[in-house]
């Protein structure tokens, strides 16, 4: 077991430079979702889109942890996920306003983004859909002996798949290089997750014998910390792990979702974002260990808001496939 | 070239020979299913395999046909090749979400960046006294879905062409056999190297008064039931589209022209099946050669009954085609 005190050890030893870019990175999935929600709420992107506000240090406590080749899978709440594996905002922006320039060639949309550049095995608008994807990558890093190891994102909603525990027996019995982080931002779209989901979250994985971990998803450094040692284990051929990261979705389950008090309070949200923002937490450490200063925090967030603009603004302008896209990619 | 002989095989032999030469060409074609390392599935069809390339590349894998199926998906977009064997083509269903959500729509979502080289093998056809759950021919529901190839081979030398390329192919690839010609149907097949390439029908028998357009185990009905209409002075070509998508149009529809008249005739059920898209395809193409209305013969539209007397009602035999033939000819 890792403790907090041996977390803000190892975080030390780190860079200033790692830690202000963990930072950057989280306000850039923030600010990114706030710009998707203008761009729903001033009806430019088609369909909807589900934000990963609230639940950034995640994405990024992890992905810093991983190589470029590593894998990634995510989810229908994907776009943290794909920015923190080292997607550009301009081609997301263009993806989810349905442009050629996008990931998928604006034939994907928010919950679909793939990349092979980065890893980005892709989001998935099935829940639980991707934990096959994730799992069969693990075991081509295996059979191919590349190192690679493979990260399956999904919600605590996706519990409820049996698609997880086949895959997770199958990566238990085969050794498979792939960590399976359950995020639980508490609510299965509209329903709290104690109304869904028997026993505890963990029990299930512990039931294949597969190690198990429990962070706090809105720090940054344990999330880091922990997921380090999972992927070093798993990198070394020792087999899958089970990490259930807490955390808070601070928006509705997506964009269209104003009206919330019918399941959850303002002052439950409330709560969540003025005492566990993984963002403010992170800051405030990073002024603490002297490692930035608060001007640098502002600088960082004013390039982040410049960066972000600048990607709406080539996404709005960047074209539409034209009609001979259609038929293109239903084969290879 | 090497001197190439011709042999008698079985159906079972011929694609167990496919297998196992492109595993050897190729590292990446790996073998999952359910007993089918040291058992060689309980057809006996992979008998041998595993003691050739050994359990890393012959997987057997637990009773979890989503999990293992989800997991070829991605190891195929990672690297491998991976023949999946699904016991029983009713095992589909519990597939469903991994292939139709998943492996189909990959390289589409993606805008091509992802691809899925992977074959699933399965099983269709009755009459083996294994009642409603062992015995549905369920193919049809695969060629409803864009981004899968359905191949669905008639004799041995077909069936080892067709499974060499569906193994090279970039694309998720199902291939149905049939249970009951694993081991009773013989046929020639040569020595050296040939595949056969995906989206080309064989004329099995050149006729001229009728075309009998049969899938699978219905082209050895269609055989069977040309053989009987001979005796009565009517030829009839049997067309064997040996892959339902891609589809060679061309070959079907040409072939009713030159006759005039067709039956379509499939195993999987009659009502919005094969027979209906296949019918609907050379009336269309043929209509003005045509004089009689195409017919359709298909599996009666009930789940498969166990009892012998009662399961041998549902599906075509050479002399049920040979009534409807003779009737479609002006000859009752």
């Amino acid at each position: 077991m890792t403790t907090a005190a041996d977390q803000s050890t190892a975080a030390l030893e780190l860079t200033s430079e790692f830690w202000k870019n963990a930072y950057r990175q989280m306000v850039r999935i923030r600010l990114f979702e706030g710009q998707v929600n203008e761009l729903y709420t001033r009806a430019l992107m088609p369909g909807l889109a589900h934000l990963y506000s609230g639940e950034e240090a995640i994405a990024v406590g992890i992905c810093e942890a991983l190589t470029n080749e590593d894998y990634i899978t995510s989810t229908h709440r994907g776009h943290g996920h794909c920015l923190a594996k080292g997607a550009a905002p301009d081609r997301m922006f263009a993806e989810l306003l349905g442009k050629e320039a996008g990931y998928c060639r604006g034939k994907g949309g928010s919950m679909h983004i793939a990349d092979p550049a980065t890893g980005n095995l892709g989001a998935n608008a099935i829940v639980g859909g991707s934990m096959g994807i994730a799992t069969g990558a693990a075991f081509a890093a295996k059979q191919l002996k590349n190192g690679r190891v493979a990260i399956c994102f999904f919600g605590e909603g996706a519990l409820g798949q049996g698609l997880f525990y086949e895959v997770v027996n199958i990566a238990q019995l085969w050794k498979l290089p792939v960590i399976f982080v359950c995020e639980n931002n508490g609510y299965n779209e509209y329903t709290h997750f104690s109304e869904t989901t028997a026993g505890e979250i963990c029990d299930r994985a512990k039931a294949f014998n597969v190690l198990t971990e429990t962070v706090d998803g809105q720090d940054v450094h344990a999330v880091y910390a922990v997921s380090k040692k999972l992927i070093d284990r798993a990198r070394a051929g020792e087999g899958p792990a089970f990490l259930l990261a807490n955390t808070y979705r601070y928006t509705g389950h997506h964009v269209g979702d104003i009206n919330r008090e019918y399941y959850r309070s303002k002052q439950e949200e409330q709560t969540w974002k003025t005492t566990r923002d993984p963002i403010q937490l992170h800051g405030a450490w990073l002024i603490d260990a002297k490692m930035a200063t608060p001007e640098e925090l502002v600088a960082i967030e004013e390039e982040v808001r410049a960066e972000m603009q600048v990607a709406v603004d080539f996404a709005v302008a960047a074209p539409y496939p034209g009609p001979e896209e259609v038929e293109m990619h239903v084969y290879a | 070239m090497p001197e190439t002989t011709v042999r008698e095989l079985t159906f079972a032999q011929a694609v167990r020979e496919a297998l196992a030469e492109e595993m050897r060409l190729d590292s990446r074609v790996c073998i999952l299913g359910e007993d089918v390392a040291e058992a060689g599935t309980p057809f006996k069809v992979l008998s041998g395999l595993v003691e050739e390339f050994g359990t890393a590349r012959v997987l057997d894998t637990p009773i979890s046909e989503a999990g293992f199926t989800g997991i070829a998906v991605g190891a195929a977009m990672t690297g491998l090749r991976p023949v999946v064997d699904i016991m029983f083509g009713d095992f589909l269903t519990l597939t469903m979400d991994q292939l139709v959500n998943q492996a189909a729509k990959v390289h589409y979502m993606s805008g091509g960046e992802w691809r899925v080289p992977m074959v699933l093998r399965t099983t269709l056809g009755a009459t083996r006294r294994s009642a409603a759950q062992h015995s549905q021919s369920l193919h049809a529901w695969m060629c409803h879905v864009p981004g899968l190839k359905v191949v669905i081979p008639s004799t041995p030398y077909d069936a080892k062409g067709l499974l060499k390329s569906a193994i090279r192919d970039e694309n998720p690839v199902i291939f149905f056999e049939d249970k009951m010609m694993h081991h009773k149907l013989k046929g020639p097949v040569p020595t050296g190297e040939y595949s056969i390439p995906l989206g080309v029908a064989d004329i099995k028998r050149v006729g001229s008064d009728i075309s009998l357009i049969a899938t699978s185990s219905m082209v050895q009905v269609a055989l069977g039931a040309a053989d009987l209409l001979a005796e009565i002075g009517i030829s009839a070509e049997v067309v064997d589209p040996r892959t339902l998508w891609p589809l060679d149009e061309k070959t079907l529809i040409d072939s009713v022209k030159k006759t005039s008249r067709a039956i379509v005739l499939d195993e999987g059920y009659g009502r919005y099946g094969v027979t209906a898209e296949l019918a609907s395809l050379v009336a269309e193409g043929a209509f003005y050669h045509l004089d009689a209305p195409v017919l359709r013969m298909g599996a009666m539209h009930i789940p498969i009954p166990f009892s012998p007397p009662l399961e041998d009602l549902t599906v075509a035999t050479p002399k049920t085609l040979f009534e409807a033939a003779r009737k479609l000819c002006g000859k009752a």
